[in-house]
């Protein structure tokens, strides 16, 4: 009983760790800039929504969460679509080169972002794709899609293939099977992957500033571009970071029951 | 599992493989490209062989940048490693309290990178962050601008506060696959915590420890933003890591040659390490099998 609750102690001790950084930026976010140069305080004692309400009226700030939205959506389709049967593939069956062609996915996860910034920029130019949302989310495939097949291949090989088995024998085609048998039986599966996929396109930047320019132009890098310009303003800033943590927190929170039975399958 | 033998399959995995091959295949083939020539502008190019890799290899701020790499790579791995299993073996295993550290856990793990870096500026300044005032009072000149190993200790911080949450949960993965029966036989056999840790969670923990360390040991070796944000790549060229120098020779000088030659030698570094780390993955696979 006593040790539980020193397990418990130290947990909410790491919690409370974890939480202050993104508490102070908080706490920084609901102050006036001269207020925050002004001086040092732990909380905001005259608290101010200013700072948030020039983010959600400006368009040129607010535009930059519907494109990093926007991108991240068709990222996330285009991952599952093309991922879901490439995963069943993998898990179901061997084929010429099939391992050759899993490593090779897999090292694209792992190429480092740097290398790619400019011939990215030049085939996109090429295709007259640059400053549009399908760029990015074409670009962001290059690490997600093989994300996408490897969590999913450790959801489908845990489901047995006799049932697979038995509805070819019941006469099902692969296309009905495969959509209204398979999916439902991996569906904590595709929602711990569309997770993954939303998280990694969501955090990057590199590619994301790199193929823009306006039109598409992530929130991430609306933040980089306003530092840069005018001073620092430290409140509108902290206000911008507290904002792009919001989609993360609700997407967690609508995956979070998917996310402990996806971990409790011992993968991702 | 016994696989079907089939190369139809290959239809399936077609679309995968277009997607991919769009965003990878033809920009490496233009890195390669770019490698071998020296570009003065349109249609002004010159063959010069491996020229651009002899001097790649024998430019000294890239040997720093490199060894700078594997020590942070390395600290990462060293601190990451048995704090993430440490909260894992913390996190409740059942009840409200799982949904609730999840949630909590995973939020590091879902703020845009540079503002992971934004976030760390504004934490640690002297004058209006909490940990640099908190310093500071103690009685410490704290100033990662100025101080390399300030810089690093302020990077170190970041580092761990941003990725020991994807180590946890992995861990945590791995905790929640193990059988109430294991813990039971344990309780009976009179065995201590430790031993219970020894030798019944960390063997079967194997798999997703490789993943994690796997995952900590690319993504911190591939590290742009949140340093580039932070310090910079300064003091000086003290928090210069590969990502860094790289955009910089290649967006910040435009030295196509030099720095197409570089991203291979890059790339094939990160191969190599993935090329080891993906056959013990296989191995710890074959292992549980069994």
């Amino acid at each position: 009983m006593n040790r539980n609750h020193v397990k418990t102690g130290l947990l909410i001790l790491y919690f409370i760790l974890l939480m202050l950084p993104i508490y102070w930026m908080l706490n920084m976010s609901l102050r006036t800039n001269a207020d925050i140069l002004g001086g040092f305080a732990l909380y905001p004692k005259h608290p101010t929504l200013e700072n948030y309400i020039k983010i959600l009226t400006e368009p040129a700030w607010y535009s930059g969460y519907i494109n990093s939205m926007i991108y991240v959506s068709m990222n996330t389709a285009i991952s599952l679509l093309t991922a879901l049967p490439a995963a069943y593939a993998f898990s179901r069956y061997r084929f010429i080169g099939d391992k050759h062609v899993f490593f090779w996915l897999l090292t694209n996860r792992m190429a480092p972002a740097a290398v790619f910034l400019l011939p990215f920029f030049q085939l996109y130019s090429t295709f007259n794709l640059i400053d549009t949302h399908i760029a990015v989310a074409l670009a962001h495939c290059l690490f997600n899609v093989p994300l996408a097949v490897w969590i999913l291949e450790g959801f489908m090989s845990g489901i047995p293939r006799e049932i697979d088995e038995t509805a070819y024998l019941d006469g099902y085609t692969f296309p009905r099977f495969f959509i209204t048998i398979f999916i439902p039986l991996i569906r904590a599966g595709v929602g711990v992957t569309a997770f993954f996929c939303f998280m990694f396109s969501w955090v990057e930047l590199l590619f994301a500033r790199t193929l823009t320019t306006t039109e598409a132009k992530p929130i991430a890098a609306t933040m980089t571009r306003t530092v840069s310009a005018s001073g620092l303003d430290w409140g509108l800033l902290a206000a911008a970071g507290i904002l792009t943590i919001v989609p993360g927190a609700l997407v967690i929170w609508f995956v979070r029951n998917h996310l402990a039975k996806g971990f409790a399958l011992g993968r991702v | 599992m016994n696989k079907w033998e089939d190369n139809k399959a290959w239809f399936l995995v077609l679309p995968v493989f277009i997607v991919v091959a769009f965003s990878a295949i033809i920009p490496l083939m233009t890195v390669v490209n770019y490698s071998v020539q020296d570009i003065f502008g349109p249609g002004q190019r010159y063959f010069v062989g491996v020229e651009w890799f002899k001097e790649v290899l024998n430019d000294s701020r890239l040997h720093d940048a490199l060894w700078r790499q594997f020590l942070f790579s390395g600290l990462v791995l060293l601190i990451e490693m048995p704090l993430g299993i440490g909260i894992a073996l913390l996190m409740p295993k059942k009840g409200w309290g799982v949904s609730a550290s999840l949630v909590t856990i995973a939020l590091p793990l879902l703020i845009p990178w540079n503002v992971i870096g934004t976030i760390w500026i504004i934490f640690t300044r002297p004058d209006i962050g909490l940990f640099g005032a908190a310093i500071n009072s103690a009685g410490i000149a704290f100033d990662h601008t100025a101080s390399p190993l300030h810089a690093w200790i302020t990077l170190m911080f970041m580092e761990v506060w941003h990725w020991t949450p994807l180590v946890a949960l992995l861990a945590y993965a791995g905790l929640m696959a193990i059988p109430e029966a294991y813990y039971q036989a344990a309780r009976i056999d009179g065995a201590s915590a430790w031993a219970t840790f020894r030798y019944i969670q960390l063997p079967k923990m194997r798999g997703v420890l490789t993943i994690a360390l796997l995952l900590r040991f690319m993504d911190s070796f591939l590290i742009y933003a949140e340093p580039f944000v932070l310090t910079g790549g300064g003091p000086g060229n003290s928090t210069t890591f590969l990502s860094i120098y790289l955009v910089k020779v290649a967006v910040g000088q435009f030295d196509l040659g030099p720095a197409a030659a570089f991203s291979l030698i890059y790339f094939l570094i990160v191969l190599l390490f993935s090329w080891l780390f993906y056959q013990a993955l296989q191995n710890v696979g074959k292992g549980e099998e069994r």
